[in-house]
C-alpha cells in the first residue's frame, strides 16, 4: 500500500482556472496537489493550442496560451503547489471526518478537505481512430499506449499515424516485433524529420513496410487480431497484423468523474454561483467543467468562479476562522504570502 | 451576403447567408447543422468540423495548409476535397458554396 498524500486541496486539472485556484487558495493559507492526465501544466492550453493568441485575458492585448500557462506558473510559484502528472483520478470517497479520498488509475491515494474539479472539457485520452469493428480488439491486440515493448514481441505489428508517437514506437519496436507496418495516410509527417528519415531508411533496408493509405478493416477472433485491409492509391492491401497501435490524437472525456456521485447536466457538472460548489459538500467545480445559468466557457469567467469558491473552501478547511477580505495592493500579510519584500 | 450549403449527413440541406470574413464553421454553428463539432472552437486544434467541398468548388476553396493537412489526419475517411471548415473563410467568390458533412467527426 502506498503512502497516502494529504493536503487541503485536491484540484484535479492543472490547466489555466486550476493553476489560478492555487493562487487564490494560497492567499487563504490552503496548500494544493494538483493531478493532471498530462505530463505538464496547462490543460487544453498547453496540449490543443499553445502558440494560439488570446485576446481576452484582462490586462493582456494579446498573449499566446503557452505564455498564460507560464505566467500563471510564475504567478502561483510563492504557494509551492505540488503536481503529479500523467495520473487520471478514479476513485472518490468521503471520510468520516468530512474529508475525501482520491484515488488515481495508479492507485495514489490522496485526502483532502476539500476537492476542486477544474477539469475543463475532460482528460485527455486516446481518440479511437476510425477503424470499422475495432472496439472488440481494444485492450487485446489493439493498444493505444505502450506500457511494456515485451508486450511486442514477436508480433506482427502495424503502427497508425503520422506524429512522433507513431513515428518513434515505429523505430523503437522494429527491433522487437516479427513485421512493423506504418500506415499513413499521405507521404508527409508531423514528425521530427530526423525519425522520418531514419523511418525511409529502415524502408529501404526492407527492415519495416511503410503504406500510404487509411486502415479500413480488420479481420480476426476472439478479439485477436490477423490481419488489417489498408486502402492506399493502388486498391486495398492486406498486411499481417495481430498488434495494433493507433495513434490518432487526443479526444477529452468526463472519465471516472461521472461516476463519483455529483449532480450532471449533459456531461457537465452544476453548481451554484455563490460557491461554485456541486451537488456534494467540500466538493467544488470551476472553469469549463462546470455548469450555471448563463454559464460561460471563457478563461476569465473561470477565473472569477475560482476567487468565490476559494471563500468557501476557506470555510470548509478552517472551520469557525473569520475571513477577512483584503487587497494584494495593500495587504501587508498577503504580500507577505507572496514574497513581496518593500 | 454570401450563400453557403451544407449538406447533412442524412441529406438534409441546409442554406445559410454568410457574412464574408467569417468562417464557414460558424456558420455551421450559427445555423445547427448537425455534425459540425468544432470541439476547439476553430483553432484548427481538432479535427471535428470536418467537411468534403462539392467538386465543382475544389479548385476555388483551394487547398489547405500545412498545419490544416496535419489535423485532417485525425479525421474520419479523409478524402481529397477534405476540408475543416474552420480554416475556409466565406468571401464573394465563394457564394453558393456547397459543402457536406461526413458520417461523423473522428
Amino acid at each position: 500500500m502506498t503512502e497516502t498524500i494529504k493536503t487541503d486541496v485536491l484540484i484535479v486539472g492543472a490547466g489555466p482556472v486550476g493553476l489560478f485556484a492555487v493562487f487564490e487558495l494560497g492567499l487563504f493559507d490552503m496548500k494544493c496537489h494538483l493531478i493532471d492526465i498530462l505530463d505538464r501544466p496547462g490543460g487544453q492550453c498547453a496540449e490543443l493550442y499553445p502558440e494560439k493568441p488570446i485576446y481576452d485575458i484582462p490586462g493582456w492585448p494579446l498573449i499566446t496560451a503557452q505564455g498564460l500557462v507560464d505566467k500563471l506558473l510564475e504567478q502561483i510559484h510563492p504557494f509551492k503547489p505540488d503536481f503529479t502528472y500523467n495520473r487520471m483520478v478514479s476513485s472518490l470517497e468521503k471520510l468520516e471526518d468530512g474529508s475525501f479520498r482520491v484515488t488515481t488509475d495508479e492507485n495514489e491515494v490522496f485526502e483532502a478537505k476539500v476537492v476542486v474539479i477544474a477539469a475543463g472539457g475532460g482528460s485527455f485520452q486516446p481518440k479511437r481512430p476510425p477503424i470499422p469493428g475495432i472496439e472488440p480488439y481494444e485492450g487485446k491486440s489493439v493498444f493505444y499506449s505502450v506500457r511494456r515493448m515485451e508486450d511486442f514481441r514477436g508480433h506482427d505489428l502495424v503502427i497508425v499515424g503520422g506524429g512522433d508517437s507513431a513515428l518513434d514506437w515505429t523505430l523503437n519496436l522494429q527491433p522487437v516485433a516479427k513485421s512493423v507496418t506504418l500506415v499513413h495516410r499521405r507521404p508527409e509527417f508531423r514528425a521530427a524529420p530526423d525519425s522520418v528519415n531514419k523511418m525511409y531508411a529502415m524502408q529501404e533496408m526492407k527492415e519495416l513496410d511503410f503504406q500510404v493509405g487509411q486502415v479500413t478493416g480488420l479481420t480476426g477472433a476472439d478479439g485477436q487480431l490477423s490481419s488489417a485491409i489498408i486502402k492506399g492509391p493502388d486498391g486495398d492491401v492486406e498486411v499481417p497484423c495481430t498488434r495494433m497501435l493507433p495513434f490518432f490524437g487526443l479526444t477529452m472525456k468526463l472519465g471516472p468523474i461521472a461516476e463519483w456521485g455529483l449532480n450532471l447536466h449533459e456531461n457537465l457538472i452544476p453548481v451554484d454561483t455563490e460557491k461554485f460548489q456541486t451537488s456534494v459538500p467540500g466538493i467544488f467545480a470551476i472553469g469549463d467543467i462546470n455548469w450555471y445559468p448563463g454559464k460561460l466557457k471563457l478563461i476569465l469567467s473561470g477565473f472569477h468562479e475560482v476567487a468565490l469558491m476559494a471563500q468557501a473552501a476557506k470555510r470548509i478547511v478552517s472551520p469557525g476562522e473569520r475571513i477577512v477580505f483584503q487587497y494584494t495592493t495593500s495587504s501587508t500579510s498577503l504580500q507577505k504570502k507572496l514574497g513581496v519584500h518593500d | 451576403m454570401t450563400k453557403l450549403t451544407f449538406i447533412a449527413h442524412d441529406g438534409t440541406q441546409f442554406d445559410v447567408d454568410a457574412e464574408n470574413g467569417s468562417t464557414v464553421m460558424e456558420n455551421a454553428i450559427r445555423n445547427a447543422v448537425p455534425g459540425i463539432e468544432a470541439e476547439c472552437g476553430g483553432a484548427c486544434a481538432c479535427a471535428t468540423c470536418h467537411v468534403y467541398v462539392d467538386e465543382a468548388w475544389t479548385a476555388e476553396v483551394g487547398e489547405p495548409e500545412a498545419m490544416e493537412e496535419d489535423m485532417l489526419d485525425f479525421a474520419y475517411e479523409v478524402q481529397p476535397n477534405s476540408r475543416l471548415s474552420c480554416q475556409i473563410k466565406v468571401r464573394d467568390a465563394l457564394d453558393g458554396l456547397v459543402v457536406r458533412v461526413p458520417a461523423r467527426q473522428g
